[in-house]
């Protein structure tokens, strides 16, 4: 028998047991604790960046909202976003208060989702189950308002698709009344179950300094208490207009990453009751025509971070260039800093803490197949990135 | 001859196999649907634990290329009968008093831990990393509540023995089943510590980190599968039946079914321990495996040392609510 003198590894993937998408962690064990991390994603290459350069402008927003199916409202408003700036485009103000509504709902449905995802990896079956049956009713009411529980596809370049009717209101702040007490009782019940501060106190460590290293974006870095937010940094949307706090803990656990989440479920209620007072009546569509050459960027706080968005046009009906950068694209990495030293059980749930969602990260690398070398290496992307910048400002 | 066949029909037939089986499968079914409604779910139909059961006899069994093979199909086998041979001598205990000795409360024991050995050799012996790491910590688990449980039996051998009903040796299980211990202080705090260590030898939350599905994806089972993970199942079954029945039999009387309203109440001292696992199962997430360890020997440990001292003082005053 042939023996291996390798450290054992864990592997946690290719599919993953509880997220059911294709990840892979190979985590290098000694014992239970965890002393090396490995990271492989993208599986599931989708090209969406590529399809998007082949599809006119106001098609796009449908193909980015299914980037990721939670972000459906914070991926197509950073493009949108992109694409107002290129053609300089203001949208009405009603178009406005209408995407900070429904963005705040998308943040409210994910926030429960990942509560619930956090509950079954520590074996709490009941708050999975309670979680995701207090998030139904945000679903609901974001069908009630796009015709979707999800893609909702909804914002269009120069306003909204659909205005949120008069007659849904009562319904909604109805709605929210009831999930504010839900998610209060639930809040409550997080933050003073002795259990669970001895499961997630203390566990998967991100400092403030491994934070700012690794470039985390969302509730990741204002649970390690660097207090970056889009939508207080640079208010999109009527973000602005409206008053409410950007939550933040000091202590980079996944114990904070849980209070971060759970109280900006809270805060996101507040915003919307504002927002649906404030409304003012009016058209949510502005007359777009053509979309003149240019570039903007456009990016939206999602749920689980900044969402990034380049797009440049020629004076065409299509991109000639879009960018997308999901906020797990950063905050993955940034296992090697929390999930290192810990035990195996704390690695696990240190892995969900930061809200992963792997279809957001997928990217393309050119493998030889004999020697596993890397042939599109990084010389090669930036050599090739720049002969195309330089074709499309020969073409511009 | 005759007293082998009577032997056979008691470990196969009734109290044994297949009637403890009918029983587990039906309580199995009590606690997911408990779980379910819990959870504001609908949960499974009545007939859905021995589907389950069913469905695994018959599907490929897959032995790993690495795995020691004998051990790797043997530990189930071990497993099962342990349980069985566990769960038949409860039941001829409370069934049949009348018999003086029917083993005690240390075979009893001895028995308890068999399940749990078989896991460890099972999983040890399937070569898979995360079966690995499942195996040790049901060896951390075993550590941690196996000392607490003696501690709680010596506090019910200690009531057994200032209790003047008591005739024959207050190790023999049918004496011990002649006391209720609940009914007094340091009876009830060993009785609570009890249930927290038949929790932990069902494998459920807060106790279920060498399963921890979620985490090592299975950890002590994940290489079993077809007839030998039906096998673990069908023992799963056996002590759904047996641990509570164990507790049942120790601190709350016995399991007395000579009269419609003993037996009656005797299946309600079994549905109380049931929904007593069920309540701890939902309402708490899983500890780590060197919590748990904490948790059994500092906490627990203290608790039943101060009992102990409680239960002696009490036969010394003849203070029998001590």
């Amino acid at each position: 028998m042939k023996i291996s003198m390798r450290k054992p590894v864990i592997p946690v993937g290719p599919v993953h047991p509880l997220q059911e998408e294709m990840e892979y962690f190979q985590l290098t064990i000694d014992g239970e604790i965890v002393t090396d991390i490995d990271v492989n994603i993208a599986y599931n290459h989708r090209g969406i960046e590529e399809i998007s350069e082949t599809l006119q402008f106001d098609q796009v927003p449908f193909l980015v909202s299914r980037i990721c199916g939670i972000c459906s409202a914070s991926h197509p408003l950073a493009y949108v976003q992109a694409v107002e700036e290129i053609a300089n485009i203001t949208p009405p103000e009603r178009a406005l208060y209408v995407r900070t509504i429904i963005n705040e709902l998308e943040r409210i449905h994910s926030h429960i989702l990942w509560a619930g995802l956090a509950g079954h990896f520590i074996g709490y079956e009941t708050v999975f189950m309670w979680a995701w049956k207090y998030r139904e009713p945000v679903l609901d009411l974001l069908e009630e308002i796009t015709g979707n529980r999800n893609n909702y596809g909804n914002v269009k370049i120069g306003g909204c698709r659909e205005d949120i009717k008069p007659d849904i209101i009562p319904k909604l702040l109805k709605e929210l009344d009831l999930l504010e007490k839900k998610m209060d009782m639930l809040t409550k019940a997080v933050l003073d179950d002795p259990i669970l501060h001895a499961r997630l106190k203390g566990v998967g460590i991100l400092t403030k300094e491994d934070a700012i290293k690794y470039a985390v974006a969302g509730p990741t870095a204002r649970a390690s208490g660097v207090p970056i937010d889009v939508r207080r940094d640079d208010p999109y949307a009527m973000y602005g207009a409206l008053d409410w706090n950007v939550i933040t803990q000091e202590e980079g656990d996944v114990f904070a990453k849980t209070v971060v989440r759970l109280l900006e479920t809270l805060e996101a209620i507040k915003i919307i009751r504002q927002a649906l007072k404030k409304m003012p009546d009016g058209p949510v569509m502005t007359e777009v025509k053509d979309i003149p050459p240019g570039e903007g960027c456009g990016h939206v706080e999602a749920p689980r971070g900044e969402t990034f968005h380049y797009v440049r046009s020629d004076g065409g009906n299509r991109p000639v260039r879009h960018k997308a950068r999901a906020p797990s694209y950063v905050n993955v990495p940034s296992f090697k800093a929390s999930c290192i030293g810990e035990e195996v059980s704390d690695a696990m749930i240190t892995l969900a803490a930061v809200d992963p969602c792997y279809s957001c990260t997928e990217r393309m690398a050119v493998l030889d197949s004999q020697t596993n070398a890397l042939i599109c290496g990084f010389e090669e992307l930036l050599r090739l990135s720049r002969e195309k910048t330089e074709r499309i400002r020969k073409g511009i | 001859m005759n007293d082998l066949l009577n032997n056979l029909f008691w470990i196969l037939i009734f109290p044994g196999f297949v009637f403890t089986v009918t029983c587990g499968l039906l309580a199995g079914w009590v606690v997911r649907k408990v779980t379910a409604l819990v959870h504001h779910r609908i949960g499974p139909p009545l007939l859905q634990q021995g589907y389950d059961v069913m469905k695994l006899l018959g599907k490929e069994t897959l032995i790993p290329e690495a795995a020691q093979k004998v051990v790797f199909i043997a530990a189930p086998l071990a497993g099962m009968s342990g349980a069985l041979v566990l769960a038949t001598l409860l039941w001829r205990n409370n069934f049949a008093t009348n018999i003086p000795y029917l083993g005690d409360v240390i075979v009893a024991l001895y028995l308890m831990a068999i399940p749990s050995l078989a896991l460890i050799l099972g999983s040890s012996a399937s070569a898979s990393p995360h079966a690995a790491i499942g195996a040790s910590r049901e060896i951390k688990l075993v550590i941690s509540y196996e000392l607490a449980l003696v501690l709680a039996l010596i506090i019910v051998i200690i009531k057994a023995v200032g209790n003047s009903k008591v005739t024959g040796s207050p190790l023999y299980l049918s004496s011990l089943a002649a006391v209720t211990p609940v009914f007094s202080i340091s009876g009830m705090l060993a009785f609570l510590v009890a249930i927290l260590c038949v929790q932990a030898k069902l494998g459920y939350v807060p106790f279920d980190a060498a399963e921890a599905e979620t985490e090592i994806a299975g950890g002590i089972l994940i290489e079993y599968s077809g007839a030998l993970l039906a096998i673990w199942q069908l023992m799963q079954t056996i002590l759904l039946i047996a641990f509570p029945l164990f507790l049942v039999t120790v601190f709350m009387g016995g399991f007395d079914a000579g009269t419609v309203s003993a037996l009656l109440l005797s299946i309600g001292k079994y549905v109380l321990v049931l929904v007593l696992l069920i309540l701890i199962k939902n309402t708490n997430p899983r500890m780590r495996i060197d919590q748990v360890m904490k948790f059994f020997w500092y906490y627990c440990g203290p608790v039943l040392g101060f009992a102990i001292v409680l239960a002696m003082l009490g036969n010394a005053y003849g203070l029998g609510w001590l």
